[in-house]
C-alpha cells in the first residue's frame, strides 16, 4: 500500500542525522511506525526519572528544552530545535531519564519507536558512529556524579567500529594453489614447494582438500627424524584441513587462525571439507591486506634518491589520506599510517643530506619532530617544527660539530621543504642554530624555562615539550625526556602557568549553543577549529602527561594512558579523546576540501549533521578545563 | 421482522462495522478514543455524478497521530465515464495500485473500525463515501463525526463565526507547515495535526469529553 504519510516523514527525517546515513527503504520503514504528537507550550513530554518511553523523540517543529534539577534547583541543560534528536540515551541504556524534558514553546515532535531503531544501530556502523559522537560528551553530567563513568556506547563499540574498515574486507587469498596426492613422497612434496617458493602445499583427493603439509610439518617430523624424506605426505599432514567458503573477511580468518592454531586456511566451493579446493589463505596474504598501500610508499620512500622523488611519494600518501577521510577511516589509525610515513621521509631526508656532506655526523645525534607531528598528528601537509641534539663535546670540538650539524641541518629542512612542508615562520627548526643544541644545553635550557615560566618560554614549552624522537640515538632522547619531568616535579607550579595559558581558551560553545566566532580580522565569522577546539584538547592532554610523567606525545595515546592512571577520572578523559578523533577528522577533511590547513571552518556552510557533531565536542573540552583548574591552582597564578 | 429481514442482505463487512461501533466501549474516556483523520479527493464536488479517487486517512490515540495506523486507497474510475477519463488523464502519472470502489470501501470499513470520524467540512467527505455506500446497497456511516471547522468555531471569538474557515486558513492561523495540500492523505494528517491542536485549546476552555466534542457538530448528524 503507498503511504503519502510516510513519505512526507522520509522527505524530513532524510535531512538530519542520523536518519540521513540511512538508505531509503530503512528510512520509509521507520517512517511508517512514527507517532506524531503534540504538546502545547510548557507541556511535559517527560519527567526526570521517569520510567522510559517506547520512543526517543524528533522535533519536528517548535522547541523543547531539557532540563535537570540538582540541588533543589532547575537547570536548564539544552534546547533542542528542528530536526534535534532527543530521549534516545535513557532507551539505550535501559535507564530512567536523566533529563526532564518540556516543550519550550509548542512543538510537533516525531515519535520514534526504539525497538525498530536499535536493529538499525547495530546494524548501521555509521548510525552509532554518529550517535557515539553525539553522546561522547555525556560522560561527565555537570550536575551530577551518580552517573559518571556511563559512556552511551562501551568501548567495545567504538572498537568495533574503528576496525570494521579492515576486518570486514573479504579476504584475498592465492587462487590455484599448489596440491599434491597423498601417495606423493615428502622428497618430491618438497621439491615441488621449494621449486615454487611456497610454505605449504595442500593435499588433495580428488581435488578434495584433506590436508596440508607446511615447511613446520618437514621440520618437525622430517628434520627430526620421526619420518622419512620417503615416507608419503599423509604420513605427515595436518589432517583435517579448516576450511572456509570464499567470501571469508579478513577478521573471520583471523579468529579462524588463532582459535585453529593453524597458519593455513583452506578456501573451498562451499566452505566445508567436502568439495572442491579453490583457494589457500595464508598468514602473509592477511598482513598483506592490513598494510598494502602504506607500506608500498614507505618501501618506495627508503629507496628514493632525491627530494623530488620523496615529494612524489608524499603526494601519493596525501591522496591515500583523502581516500581514507572519504571511507571514514578512524583518524587515529589515519595518523598513524601518515605520521609513519612522515618519519620515513624525514629519516631518508637525513641520510640523503649525510650522503651530500660526504662525512658521517663526528658524534651521536637525534632529530627530533615537535608540534603536531612530534604528537604524531600531522595528517596535512603543515610547517615543520623540529630540533637536533648532540651529544655532549669538549670546548674546542664544539664550534666544529655545531657547524656540521647546522649544515645537516639545513639540508635536510630544504628537502623537507621540497617535498611540501613549509619552512616554520617561527623558524623553529633544527637549522637555527638556538634549536640545534648539546644535551647539556637543552636541560639548562628546560630548566631555564620551567624556572621562569614567562609569557614567551611557556610559549615554547608548549612546542618542545612534545618533542619526539625520529631519528639517531634514542638515548638522547631520553637523557632530554627525563630532565623535562625531573625539573617539573621539581617545580609543579610550572604546571600552573601551562595551565592558565591554555585556559584563555575558553570553551567554544554559547549557552544556546552558538558557537563562538572570530570576531574581526579577514577569518571575521569563521570558527578556528584548530585554537578553539583541538589545541585545548591537545594542552591538556599535554599537561596532566607531564603530571604524571607520562613519556607519550600523542594527544589520544595520552588520554588513553590517563585513563589508566587516573581511573577515576577516566570517563573525562574518555570523552576527550573521543572528541578529539572526531576534531581531528573534521578538520583534516575541512582542510582537503578547501586545500589549507583546515584552521578555520565556516560555521554557516555546515550542515546539520556536522554543526551537531562539532557542537558535541565541546563538553568535554569544558569538563578538562574544569578539572585543569582545580588540579593546578590556576587562581594561585598571577 | 422487516428489519431482521433486511439485515440478511448486508454484506458480512458492512455488518461488521455496524457491530463494532454499536458495540464500541471506549468513547467514555477521551485517551483511549481511537479517532481517523481522514479526507478524501474525489473528481469533482458534485455528490451524485463526482467520485472519490481516493481515501487518505490517519488515526490518533492518546494525543498521538499514529502513522502506523494510516489507510490510503486509491479508487479506480469508471473508464467509460467522459468525466473521469479526464479526470485519468491528469492522473496518469500516479503509480498507485487501484481498486474498485467496493474493495476501497471494504478496506475502509474494515480500517475505520469504531473510530470516531475527524475531517475539515467532515459533511463533504463523509457525503461521498455515504454515496458510495448507497450504490453498494449499504450505509450511510454511523460512525460519531467531528469536524475540526466546527471545533474551531467553537473555539474562536464571535466575529469569526460566520466565516467558514478552509483548512489552509486553519494552518496557517495554528502554524501547521503545510507540505502537500490536496492528496488525500496530507490533508489527512494535516487535519490530524490541526485536531491536535485545537483539542489542546478546547481542552482549556471546557471540561473535555467526547459528548462536549460532538456539540460543537451540530450540523452534522449524531
Amino acid at each position: 500500500m503507498k503511504n503519502t504519510i510516510a513519505e512526507r516523514i522520509l522527505d524530513f527525517l532524510k535531512d538530519f542525522p542520523p536518519f540521513n546515513l540511512l538508505p531509503k527503504e530503512t528510512l520509509y520503514e521507520i517512517s511508517k511506525k512514527i507517532e506524531i504528537h503534540y504538546f502545547e507550550k510548557d507541556q511535559i513530554i517527560f519527567d526526570q526519572n521517569d520510567n522510559p518511553h517506547e520512543h526517543f523523540y524528533m522535533v519536528y517543529e517548535g522547541a523543547v528544552r531539557l532540563y535537570r534539577f540538582g540541588e533543589d534547583k532547575k537547570h536548564v541543560v539544552d534546547i533542542c530545535d528542528e530536526g534535534d534528536l532527543f530521549g534516545l540515551r535513557p532507551l539505550i541504556m535501559k535507564e530512567n531519564y536523566l533529563m526532564g524534558a518540556a516543550a519550550n514553546e509548542e512543538s510537533i515532535l516525531y515519535g520514534i519507536p526504539i525497538q525498530l531503531f536499535s536493529d538499525i544501530i547495530l546494524n548501521y556502523p555509521k548510525v552509532s558512529q554518529f550517535l557515539i559522537a553525539s553522546f561522547a560528551t555525556n560522560t561527565r553530567d555537570p550536575f551530577t556524579d551518580k552517573h559518571k563513568g556511563k559512556l552511551f556506547a562501551n568501548i567495545e563499540a567504538i572498537r568495533k567500529v574503528e576496525n570494521s574498515f579492515i576486518e570486514t574486507q573479504t579476504a584475498k587469498y592465492t587462487q590455484n594453489p599448489i596440491t599434491c596426492s597423498p601417495k606423493t613422497t615428502v622428497q618430491f612434496a618438497a621439491k615441488v614447494m621449494t621449486a615454487n617458493v611456497i610454505n605449504s602445499i595442500v593435499v588433495t583427493l580428488d581435488n578434495i582438500p584433506i590436508g596440508i603439509m607446511t615447511d613446520k610439518d618437514i621440520r618437525t617430523k622430517i628434520g627430526t627424524g620421526l619420518f622419512k624424506i620417503t615416507d608419503p605426505v599423509e604420513a605427515i599432514m595436518t589432517s583435517p584441513v579448516i576450511t572456509f567458503a570464499e567470501n571469508i573477511t579478513v577478521a573471520e580468518a583471523q579468529l579462524a587462525r588463532l582459535k585453529h592454531k593453524v597458519s593455513h586456511l583452506c578456501i573451498t566451493k562451499d566452505g566445508t571439507n567436502k568439495t572442491e579446493l579453490v583457494g589457500i589463505l595464508a598468514e602473509h596474504d592477511l598482513s598483506l591486506i592490513q598494510g598494502n598501500n602504506p607500506l608500498l610508499l614507505t618501501k618506495q620512500i627508503r629507496t628514493a634518491k632525491d627530494a623530488e622523488t620523496l615529494k612524489y611519494i608524499r603526494t601519493k600518501a596525501s591522496e591515500l589520506t583523502q581516500g581514507y577521510i572519504e571511507q571514514e577511516i578512524p583518524i587515529y589509525f589515519v595518523t598513524k599510517v601518515i605520521s609513519e610515513i612522515n618519519t620515513v621521509i624525514t629519516k631518508r631526508a637525513i641520510h640523503l643530506s649525510i650522503k651530500e656532506i660526504g662525512v658521517e655526523p663526528p658524534v651521536a645525534y637525534t632529530w627530533l619532530a615537535l608540534g603536531s607531528q612530534g604528537r604524531k598528528e600531522q595528517l596535512l601537509m603543515t610547517d615543520q617544527d623540529n630540533a637536533l641534539v648532540f651529544e655532549n663535546i669538549s670546548e674546542e670540538k664544539y664550534a666544529e660539530t655545531k657547524k656540521y650539524f647546522l649544515e645537516l641541518a639545513s639540508k635536510v629542512t630544504e628537502k623537507l621543504n621540497i617535498v611540501g612542508f613549509e619552512y616554520c615562520p617561527a623558524n623553529i627548526m633544527a637549522s637555527n642554530p638556538k634549536w640545534c643544541l648539546s644535551v647539556c644545553e637543552w636541560k639548562s635550557q628546560f630548566k631555564d624555562w620551567i624556572k621562569h615560566p614567562t609569557s614567551d618560554k611557556i610559549l615554547n614549552s608548549i612546542i618542545f615539550f612534545d618533542f619526539e624522537f625520529i631519528y639517531g640515538d634514542t638515548h638522547l632522547y631520553d637523557k632530554m625526556a627525563k630532565s623535562v619531568f625531573k625539573y617539573i616535579y621539581k617545580k609543579p607550579v610550572f604546571l600552573g602557568f601551562l595551565s592558565k595559558a591554555t585556559l584563555d581558551n575558553p570553551a567554544p560553545l554559547g549557552f544556546f549553543k552558538q558557537f563562538l566566532v572570530e570576531e574581526d580580522g579577514e577569518n571575521k565569522d569563521h570558527f578556528d577549529i584548530k585554537s578553539r577546539a583541538i589545541r585545548p584538547l591537545v594542552d591538556a592532554a599535554r599537561i596532566f602527561s607531564l603530571h604524571h610523567q607520562i613519556s607519550v606525545n600523542n594527544t589520544i595515546a595520552r588520554y588513553e594512558k590517563l585513563m589508566e592512571v587516573e581511573p577515576q577520572n577516566s570517563d573525562i578523559f574518555e570523552s576527550c579523546a573521543n572528541a578529539f578523533k572526531i576534531l581531528l577528522q573534521f578538520r583534516t577533511s575541512q582542510g582537503l576540501t578547501n586545500n589549507d590547513s583546515g584552521k578555520f571552518v565556516d560555521i554557516n556552510i555546515l550542515s546539520k549533521a556536522d554543526r551537531l557533531k562539532l557542537k558535541s565536542c565541546f563538553k568535554p573540552i569544558k569538563n578538562v578545563q574544569e578539572s585543569l583548574k582545580l588540579r593546578f591552582n590556576i587562581s594561585q597564578i598571577p | 421482522m422487516f428489519n431482521l429481514f433486511k439485515k440478511k442482505k448486508y454484506p458480512e463487512y458492512w455488518k461488521t462495522y455496524v457491530e463494532k461501533v454499536e458495540n464500541c466501549k471506549t468513547y467514555a474516556n477521551l485517551d483511549n478514543i481511537r479517532f481517523v483523520a481522514l479526507d478524501t479527493e474525489t473528481t469533482g464536488f458534485d455528490y451524485d455524478n463526482d467520485r472519490m479517487l481516493c481515501i487518505g486517512a490517519v488515526a490518533i490515540k492518546g494525543n498521538r497521530i499514529l502513522v502506523s495506523d494510516s489507510f490510503e486507497v486509491y479508487i479506480k474510475q469508471d473508464v467509460f465515464n467522459k468525466e473521469t477519463v479526464k479526470i485519468h488523464g491528469i492522473r496518469r502519472n500516479g503509480t498507485e495500485v487501484k481498486v474498485s470502489e467496493e474493495e476501497a470501501i471494504i478496506q475502509f470499513l474494515a480500517y475505520l473500525d469504531a473510530a470516531v470520524i475527524v475531517a475539515h467540512h467532515t459533511k463533504f467527505d463523509v457525503t461521498m463515501i455515504n454515496r458510495a455506500l448507497e450504490r453498494l446497497n449499504i450505509g450511510p456511516l454511523i460512525s460519531k463525526q467531528l469536524d475540526t471547522n466546527y471545533i474551531y468555531k467553537k473555539l474562536s471569538c464571535p466575529n469569526d463565526l460566520k466565516k467558514i474557515a478552509s483548512l489552509d486558513e486553519l494552518c496557517e492561523r495554528y502554524s501547521i507547515k503545510m507540505h502537500d495540500r490536496h492528496t488525500a492523505s496530507g490533508d489527512a494528517l494535516l487535519t490530524a495535526q490541526l485536531f491536535l491542536k485545537l483539542l489542546a485549546k478546547f481542552k482549556k476552555n471546557h471540561g473535555i469529553n467526547l459528548s462536549n466534542l460532538i456539540q460543537t457538530n451540530y450540523n452534522l448528524s449524531r
